[in-house]
């Protein structure tokens, strides 16, 4: 019996061994050094605030591993040998008190998902106490212990986590300042009026969002605790907690061995890691997700894929993605090796109290082939854009705040191509808004059509008596 | 700041409230006891309670103790004489106490139902309502550090505070004769007389349902189906369960609870609610036939468009309270598998046993005969399940352990209509909650704010529809769920996602 083992019980690790155990009778060994059970790593800021229990985030009951047979392992890998297939875990010691067991372990198979960690760009005082990312399981357990003490935070970074960390801080009366190194808030990923929008929700929210502002150094005591910061602009802001979340990297340092000195040297497309695994930066996959080295593979937001497919990014670190190839390599694990194809790309979201969902593709920037319609409501709360081909008007990408929308419709529309004047008019079948919500489908097409000088009427309407009859 | 000022009005309009129990001075007179026992016992009582008689009581306490001792010595010569006729009962108790009160509640009946029930409103509205300046949305901070919903001190001092009053409620109302002399001046306002146990019970249920379905459309305000599905709770408590009947009684009419119905209403078929519809003319054939055609044709056709929601969570009194008073503990309710499977056993055994009971109630009634299939007792039958399902389990554990295992206990765990509307609900319904896609992150607040204690996450990871005979489609998770992944909808019976499909939406490697 093959003996398949996983390093990392995140959403991609847990999702391969789901996948395998349906699929196969194999033996399966999950690792993790963060938690005995695998936990959802997006709802630990509701634990923070109080609305849930740590117990909560676990998906699975603690009895399904048993009776599952997926035999879980809590350790930090030390160590991979390749060549003899075996993992060396760490030894206790006293920066890793949870870490109980040494020895080793050998595998058939070995699925990498570590995971990523956050970024840290070597600012001066970035380790002093008080500083800290929020990744990990270890992270909400720091952040417990820092933070009934403080007044006054600054979050460096303005991506989902940044947000989620002032809305944390925020919600125990922390007086949270948010520097974001663009002039409006997440604009390099979407587009102005989205990021206006969201940028005056986030103030809204009472939290102080500094734009144009970038961390210079963070000041400390003679404690080694964090006193303040200093932007680049010279202002120097009082706090007793940095948050850093100025996003993630693969979490990779198990595989890396020093590589001499780099300056001068042309970078190169990528070095060779612990046992020769190839690694820029992240583990480098091919679109099988099989790293270089045979029987081991790497899945999530460790990953780094040498060819994406056409419209997506080498490192694309999302809890989707990253369920995604979970659900791939099990495939190719239990005997039909099969490709990485993720479908119409999707992400979501929550800023405060306004939900984000985006389906296809829709960048900050508008590429020049492209065509976009942009409705917002009067309230400033709801908007949704359509992006399409100037060519043949196929919608390619859509935004959406404050409305729900249906996916698999969408999912639907961008991959066959669907015109934008059949979208609209058809609009409300993508409505997964609950009942009695306003609906704004008519009031979008009217947009449209003075636009665009065209007449289109709406085909359906969502009504509850229409769907119940 | 304004919202501290209502806290505490409302603690000390509370304390109050409590402190009027041992408020009165207590005579009890010859006329008393003349009023309230029947000729044959009145000579006995006499006797046994001639040590009472005349006294002054200063202690509310002792004077109730001592008149209850003495009538369940009574009640003991009376078993033993198999005269059954002749036996005593709570609310002949209560009604005693009542009339032997004298001092400044009784003198001041209005002024003091100001200053408890007055106080205790204003207080909490002062708390409820400044949250509407907050921006609207999702608010669930901080309920998990709270001592009241996390079964800490404040949590089980609350569950204590409702088991107490449902035992004095169901089994000894003379303990709490003083609240029922509180509520008197809008009794008399209502129906011109003074006010029962089961109307003061009334009034203090529709009173939480008021106020704290205000608390729960301030919280829940962005969403319209939660602010509709309120105000129709709110209205069916106040209007139809607890003004209506009053109403008919005043009308000389047999009174009821339009919306209420069997076998939630187990006493439905009993032999003396029958005879008085029977007896009433024709304005009590249409309750009897409404009251049928309720559960034999309303439900099955109501579940089957809407699921079971149209009752559970629109309509039912018991619900109603679940949803407003009961929905700071909605967290608390178990989610593990072990709970399904006890539930599963609990709820259909309870409605097993409506039935059965029932069945022999009407057998009694037809016949004459006290015993069903020659061995099954059918009064020993209804009076158990009056004790044991009536009172015990719907009232003092259902309502009871709100704060303890969550809002929902009775409805999930006891109530037979529940488990009827909910077989209808899974095998023959459009409704379902439907999950988007493979939008779900798996982060459990669904699970979590489900009072039904349904795992909704489970469902929704995996892309399966969630089809739950238990489900009251509240539609909490549904606002929880940051991501908008779950919605309540109707549609084609035949189109519920009930196995959940190989991989998610999303992926589109070959198969």
């Amino acid at each position: 019996m093959q003996h398949v083992v996983i390093i990392g019980n995140g959403i991609s690790g847990i999702t391969a061994a789901r996948h395998i155990r349906k699929q196969s009778d194999c033996k399966i060994t999950v690792i993790s050094g963060e938690t005995d059970h695998f936990f959802s790593r997006t709802a630990l800021m509701y634990v923070y605030m109080g609305q849930m229990k740590f117990e909560h985030t676990k998906p699975y009951e603690d009895w399904f591993w048993e009776k599952n047979r997926i035999e879980l392992k809590r350790a930090w890998v030390k160590t991979i040998d390749f060549e003899e297939k075996k993992l060396y875990f760490r030894l206790p010691n006293n920066i890793d008190k949870e870490a109980k067991i040494g020895g080793s372990i050998s595998y058939d198979k070995l699925i990498l998902a570590l995971g990523s960690t956050p970024n840290k760009f070597g600012w001066k005082g970035q380790n002093l106490a008080g500083v800290q990312g929020l990744y990990s399981y270890q992270d909400l357990k720091s952040l417990e212990e820092t933070t009934p003490r403080i007044k006054k935070a600054v979050i460096v970074g303005g991506g989902l986590i940044g947000v989620e960390l002032a809305e944390m801080l925020h919600s125990r009366g922390i007086e949270v300042t948010f520097l974001v190194r663009e002039n409006s808030f997440w604009n390099t990923v979407i587009p102005p009026e989205e990021s206006t929008l969201i940028s005056r929700h986030i103030k809204e929210n009472h939290i102080n969002i500094k734009f144009s502002s970038e961390l210079d150094e963070i000041i400390g005591d003679e404690n080694g605790q964090v006193k303040a910061i200093k932007t680049k602009n010279g202002d120097e802001i009082e706090c007793q907690f940095v948050g850093l979340t100025v996003g993630v990297n693969p979490n990779i340092s198990l595989l890396k061995v020093p590589q001499g000195n780099m300056i001068g040297r042309e970078k190169p497309a990528f070095v060779l890691g612990v046992g020769g695994i190839k690694l820029n930066l992240g583990i480098l996959v091919n679109e099988y997700l099989e790293t270089n080295i045979p029987d081991v593979y790497a899945i999530g937001d460790c990953v780094e894929h040498e060819n994406p497919q056409k419209g997506r990014k080498k490192l694309e670190q999302i809890w989707y993605t990253g369920r995604i190839m979970g659900e791939t390599i099990a495939r190719t694990i239990t005997g039909k090796r099969t490709k990485y194809q993720p479908g119409v790309f999707f992400n979501s979201a929550k800023f405060f109290d306004i939900e984000y969902q985006t389906f296809g593709q829709v960048p900050a920037e508008l590429p020049e082939d492209t065509k976009t319609f942009y409705w917002e409501h009067s309230s400033g709360r709801i908007c949704v854009r359509i992006n399409y081909t100037a060519e043949n008007q196929a919608v390619t990408g859509m935004n959406t705040f404050g409305i729900r929308m249906r996916h698999e419709v969408w999912d639907e529309w961008i991959s066959s191509a669907k015109r934008i004047e059949y979208v609209l008019e058809n609009l409300s079948k993508a409505n997964f808004d609950p009942e009695f919500f306003k609906q704004h489908e008519a009031e979008i097409l009217k947009k449209y059509n003075t636009e665009t000088g065209s007449s289109l009427t709406l085909k359906s309407k969502k009504g509850i008596f229409s769907k119940i009859f | 700041m304004l919202q501290k000022l209502g806290l505490i009005i409302f603690i000390a309009a509370f304390g109050l409230f409590i402190g009027t129990l041992g408020m009165n001075n207590y005579t009890l007179t010859d006329e008393i006891l003349e009023k309230n026992f029947k000729e044959e016992a009145l000579f006995d009582a006499k006797i046994e309670l001639a040590s009472m008689v005349d006294q002054s009581y200063s202690n509310s306490y002792t004077f109730t103790n001592e008149l209850s001792e003495g009538i369940k010595q009574l009640n003991k010569v009376y078993n033993a004489q198999q005269a059954w006729d002749k036996k005593i009962y709570e609310d002949t108790i209560l009604s005693i106490v009542k009339s032997s009160a004298n001092g400044y509640l009784v003198d001041n009946k209005g002024f003091m139902f100001f200053l408890t029930f007055g106080m205790a409103i204003f207080g909490a509205l002062l708390f409820i309502l400044p949250e509407a300046q907050k921006p609207a949305g999702i608010k669930n901070n901080g309920i998990y550090f709270n001592p009241a919903m996390t079964r800490k001190w404040l949590g089980i001092c609350i569950g204590t505070f409702f088991i107490s009053f449902y035992i004095a409620l169901y089994f000894k109302p003379q303990y709490i004769a003083n609240w029922t002399m509180l509520i008197d001046p809008v009794s008399k306002l209502i129906n011109g007389g003074e006010a029962s146990r089961w109307f003061m019970y009334g009034f203090l249920y529709t009173i939480s349902v008021l106020v704290m379905g205000i608390r729960y459309i301030i919280k829940y305000r962005h969403s319209k189906y939660q602010i509709i599905r309120t105000l129709s709770i709110m209205f069916f408590q106040t209007c139809i369960a607890f003004i209506l009947p009053e109403i008919m009684s005043n009308l000389n009419l047999p009174s009821a609870d339009l919306k209420n119905m069997w076998p939630l209403d187990y006493s439905f078929f009993f032999n003396y609610r029958l005879d008085k519809l029977l007896t009433s003319g024709a304005f009590g054939i249409f309750l009897l036939v409404w009251g049928i055609a309720l559960f034999v044709v309303g439900v099955p056709v109501m579940v089957y468009f809407f699921g079971k929601r149209w009752y559970c969570s629109w309509v039912c009194g018991c619900g109603g309270l679940a949803e407003t008073l009961g929905d700071p503990f909605r967290q608390l309710s178990d989610k593990s598998l072990k709970a399904w499977k006890i539930e599963r056993y609990l709820i259909h055994g309870v409605l097993a046993f409506a039935i059965i009971m029932t069945i022999g109630v009407l057998y009694t009634y037809f016949t004459g005969s006290y015993t069903l299939l020659g061995f099954i007792p059918t009064e020993s039958l209804k009076s158990s399940y009056g004790f044991l399902i009536g009172s015990i389990f719907s009232g003092v554990v259902g309502t009871g352990f709100y704060p303890l295992m969550g809002n929902r206990v009775w409805c999930r765990f006891g109530c037979p209509l529940a488990a009827y509307l909910g077989i209808i609900q899974r095998f023959k319904s459009k409704f379902r909650i439907t999950t988007n896609g493979g939008q779900c992150i798996s982060c459990g607040n669904c699970s979590t704010h489900c009072e039904m204690g349904i795992d909704v996450r489970a469902y929704a990871q995996k892309g399966q529809d969630i089809v739950r005979s238990s489900c009251v489609g509240c539609g909490v998770c549904s606002a929880v769920c940051p991501r908008g992944v779950l919605n309540l909808e109707n549609a084609e019976t035949d189109s519920r996602i009930m196995i959940a499909p190989d991989v998610l939406l999303g992926n589109l490697m070959e198969k």
